[in-house]
């Protein structure tokens, strides 16, 4: 299955740049950006189902936990470091993010937009925790403990003087960019962002 | 003559020797006029000769890694990854694996004929060091005609020798597999080594190595050396589900006899090493072990060392693992990381301790597999 995100995402990359992609999955988007942009770089990944498929792809992964923090990743080791529909799925994703920005010259995050206006609906007028394609499972067995909106997410970036170099907001079949009411109408946020000091 | 080998089994093998009679020079300043290296092959080398893994040996391992010896009910001490479809595929692959210089299986070692005095090394045989080693086992590739190992594999002490290859060598490796390995022992790790000496040395059967004259050996040293090595191997956890508290006969008998079965088992376990590994040889492998430091070339810096190798990495270690920690592994991981080297790791929940690298674990398995299916790819073109 296409992820709308991830050829978003591709525009954004320089060709041979250096990438550390968190929670990388099965390695689609680092086989893509290798395969396409010679990227090297390394997945970080907990679930051994993925890492095994990176391996079958030839993709270097490191197993490990995002909430354990990247604290043993050296400052601005990276050109790019990308979370793909993880953010909302760690502890603390506000710390997290900052990581991001220290290791990474540039950080590029996706998350599923909460304030959509279907889960919005969901929960406004049905009264129940949103299910949808871009948040597929239910309230009781979902990964997702820090689900936020576009709005948030542009607030902790002001909060902590990140600069928002790029927003694209999509819906889930990858049509966008949704400039019109984006909090409401887009379905997946993609975001570039630099710490404020860079600029 | 057909044996009923399983089949995924290499089967029948035997082992080979070559002779160099180039002196080498060792890192201790002293060096071998001659030596002699006994190894095995498993699979075909195919006609471009890309297909070649080297397996590195731990401690007191040997080049037995797979198959069977005619009239011996034991295989190689890594069948459960070596053979027709298992992860080091030998319908694939051609598998080379040497027995180290200092061991006690065939190869020059303390338990072999010096040339010069027409006894038998013993004590007198140079300390060696993974260097060393690798140094002759890439003696070995050229007499075999291999430019370039695929992947050069191994556990623990064999994933220093990994290590080494890429540092040393490093057109000569296309992949390294380090599993359950460190890039230099810890102080507490060194201090089990050292205990380990310290009965051997102490026994006074040693005859401070000359025991082979004296026409004995150092049983009780020797025995409880494997002791202490076998409580590090395995884990807390594994002992608990394998012995917990059990009592041999059912009762405390208030003396110094065996009691509890852990002790009946680590007993058996010294007592059967002792007749199969050489006191002298021991000292040699856990010396090699301590002084295996590859920073120490680049004034300690691990990175600065790991910057030679062009071999792409995957490093393995097991979560109950505390004499070969996942710590350590995670540390060799972010200096090829800081190298900017390519490499992957790999995690694996098991209770087995640091012996789990010898155990046929699914997802170790699907590990290796998936990561040699790569390797394979790359051999065909």
């Amino acid at each position: 299955m296409q992820r709308p995100d991830l050829s978003n995402i591709k525009q954004w990359i320089k060709p041979e740049s250096r990438v550390l992609d968190l929670g990388c999955g099965d390695g689609t988007l680092l086989c893509m950006l290798r395969d396409e942009l010679g990227v090297t770089g390394y997945g970080l990944e907990i679930e051994p189902e993925n890492i095994i498929q990176c391996l079958r792809k030839g993709i270097n992964v490191i197993q490990r936990d995002l909430d354990a923090g990247l604290s043993d990743f050296d400052e601005q080791s990276f050109d790019y470091v990308i979370m793909t529909q993880t953010l909302q799925a760690v502890h603390f994703p506000d710390l997290l993010f900052k990581e991001m920005l220290r290791v990474g010259r540039e950080g590029i995050v996706t998350f599923p937009n909460f304030g959509y206006w279907l889960n919005r609906l969901q929960l406004g007028f049905g009264g129940k925790m949103p299910v949808s394609k871009s948040l597929p499972a239910q309230w009781y067995d979902t990964r997702n403990i820090h689900l936020c909106t576009v709005k948030d997410f542009e607030n902790l970036c002001h909060a902590h003087d990140i600069a928002i170099l790029e927003r694209v907001v999509v819906d889930r079949n990858h049509r966008g960019n949704i400039s019109f009411l984006p909090n409401l109408l887009g379905e997946i946020a993609i975001f570039r962002c630099q710490t404020g000091d860079e600029k | 003559m057909s044996e009923p080998f399983p089949s995924d089994s290499v089967g029948l093998v035997e082992p080979k020797k070559s002779a160099f009679s180039e002196p080498i020079s060792l890192i201790s300043g002293r060096s071998l006029p001659e030596y002699e290296l006994v190894y095995e092959t498993y699979g075909e080398l195919n006609a471009e000769k890309s297909n070649a893994l080297l397996i590195c040996h731990a401690l007191s391992g040997d080049h037995h890694a797979a198959g069977y010896y005619e009239n011996e009910k034991k295989p190689g001490w890594w069948e459960s990854c070596i053979g027709p479809g298992k992860p080091f595929d030998t319908n694939k692959f051609h598998i080379v694996s040497v027995n180290n210089i200092g061991s006690c299986k065939g190869s020059t070692g303390p338990n072999t004929i010096n040339p010069e005095t027409g006894n038998f090394y013993g004590p007198d045989f140079p300390i060696v060091t993974v260097k060393d080693w690798v140094k002759t086992q890439h003696a070995l590739m050229q007499s075999l005609g291999i430019e370039k190992w695929a992947a050069v594999i191994g556990g623990s002490l064999g994933g220093m020798q990994a290590m080494q290859w890429t540092i040393d060598y490093p057109d000569q490796v296309g992949h390294a597999l380090v599993i359950a390995s460190a890039s230099k022992l810890s102080a507490q790790n060194i201090g089990f080594n050292e205990v380990a000496r310290q009965a051997i040395l102490s026994d006074p059967d040693f005859h401070g190595g000359h025991f082979y004259s004296h026409d004995t050996i150092p049983r009780r040293g020797l025995m409880l050396a494997r002791m202490l090595g076998h409580i590090t191997y395995l884990s807390d956890d594994a002992m608990r589900a394998k012995f917990g508290r059990e009592l041999r006969e059912g009762q405390l008998n208030y003396d110094f006899n065996v009691e509890f079965q852990v002790e009946s088992y680590l007993r058996y376990q010294g007592q059967s090493f002792v007749n199969r590994f050489d006191a002298n040889s021991y000292l040699l492998m856990t010396k090699a072990l301590d002084y295996f430091d590859p920073a120490s070339e680049y004034n300690n810096d691990l990175v600065a060392a790991l910057k030679h190798a062009t071999a792409k990495f995957l490093v393995i270690s097991f979560t109950s693992d505390w004499r070969f920690s996942p710590e350590r592994s995670k540390e060799i991981v972010k200096a090829l990381i800081d190298a900017k080297r390519q490499v992957s790791y790999g995690e694996v929940e098991a209770t087995g301790g640091h012996d789990a690298f010898l155990m046929p674990i699914e997802y170790y398995m699907q590990l290796l597999s998936s990561y040699m299916d790569q390797i394979n790819e790359e051999v065909q073109g």
